[in-house]
């Protein structure tokens, strides 16, 4: 069924601020298999200009992820999250994340489509550390892809 | 060569191969959190259709990127990144897993000193991003 229009506009409601930790970049560094020592290392990451080390592009995921659960198990939109792939993901960064961010992040429903019984959302994550200056833009592509044809009785 | 040449439409990155392994997909779960079944059980994957346990598209990604990161040096450097997940990365228990080929190339200049990258990611032999591009401010 197609989900309903309504949505495409709706912002949920801050997360909790989550607080980037220096050991949590290098987990997330070493999870990725990166030897770079920006990840890891002030000294490294202030050679290159910045205050600490700082976080790999795709490390926001790990607060946008379980920010978009608010609208992918909202009851009231009702998408079939046992069916739901990633269809694509886009990072807009205005810096790295580094320890000590504290980091809400908002969700906005940027686009609902329908395409071959696919429900196909999008959502927008804008994190923003509590001060109120923004970090990244992540936008996810979620498709609910067509549930099985019935079978033939 | 002069800083504008090194990232002149045309240049190719130092391509790189990733193996990985059921223990990456593993660590990456720990790492990031997503512990969806897919990524380490075999038998549930199975069930829901797919061959075997696939790769976090975000896994793919995030080595994709290093591609990206190795060659400009500064991570902070990658403004925008986006892929397109077209194509599941199956890894098998079978002590050798899936290997992941990444080349890029800069398609484009940009303003402000930017260009855009275009990159290639391949699994055996299976384009597995449908598209894969990101904007990166050069030095």
């Amino acid at each position: 069924m197609a989900l309903d229009q309504s949505f495409v506009g709706r912002t949920y409601p801050p997360t909790p601020a989550y607080e980037v930790g220096r050991e949590k970049i290098r987990e997330f560094a070493d999870a990725i298999g990166d030897p770079n020592p920006v990840y890891r290392d002030p000294e490294a990451a202030k050679a290159l200009g910045h205050p600490d080390v700082v976080a790999p592009p795709t490390f926001p995921i790990v607060i946008s992820m379980p920010a978009a659960d608010q609208v992918v198990y909202d009851p009231a939109l009702g998408l079939d999250w046992s069916r739901v792939v990633h269809g694509d993901q886009r990072f807009n960064h205005e810096r790295p994340m580094r320890p000590g961010d504290r980091v809400v992040a908002v969700v906005t429903v940027e686009s609902i489509k329908s395409f071959a019984g696919n429900d196909m959302i999008t959502l927008m994550t804008e994190m923003s550390t509590v001060e109120g200056e923004l970090i990244t833009v992540a936008r996810a592509l979620l498709v609910a892809r067509a549930a099985e044809p019935e079978e033939q009785p | 060569m002069t800083e504008t040449e090194r990232f002149a439409p045309g240049t190719v990155l130092p391509a790189a191969s990733f193996p990985i392994t059921r223990k990456d997909l593993v660590r990456y779960a720990g790492a990031s959190g997503d512990f969806n079944d897919i990524h380490w059980n075999g038998r549930f994957a199975v069930e829901v259709g797919l061959p075997d346990v696939i790769a976090h598209g975000m896994y793919t990604m995030a080595v994709a990127g290093r591609v990206l990161t190795d060659w400009i040096g500064d991570p902070a450097a990658v403004q925008e990144y986006f892929v397109r997940f077209s194509k599941p990365v199956p890894v098998p228990d079978d002590g050798v897993g899936a290997l992941v080929e990444v080349t890029g190339k800069v398609t484009k200049a940009l303003d402000d000193g930017r260009v855009q990258v275009d990159l290639t990611v391949l699994s055996a032999g299976q384009k597995v991003l449908g598209k894969a591009v990101a904007v990166v401010r050069i030095p």
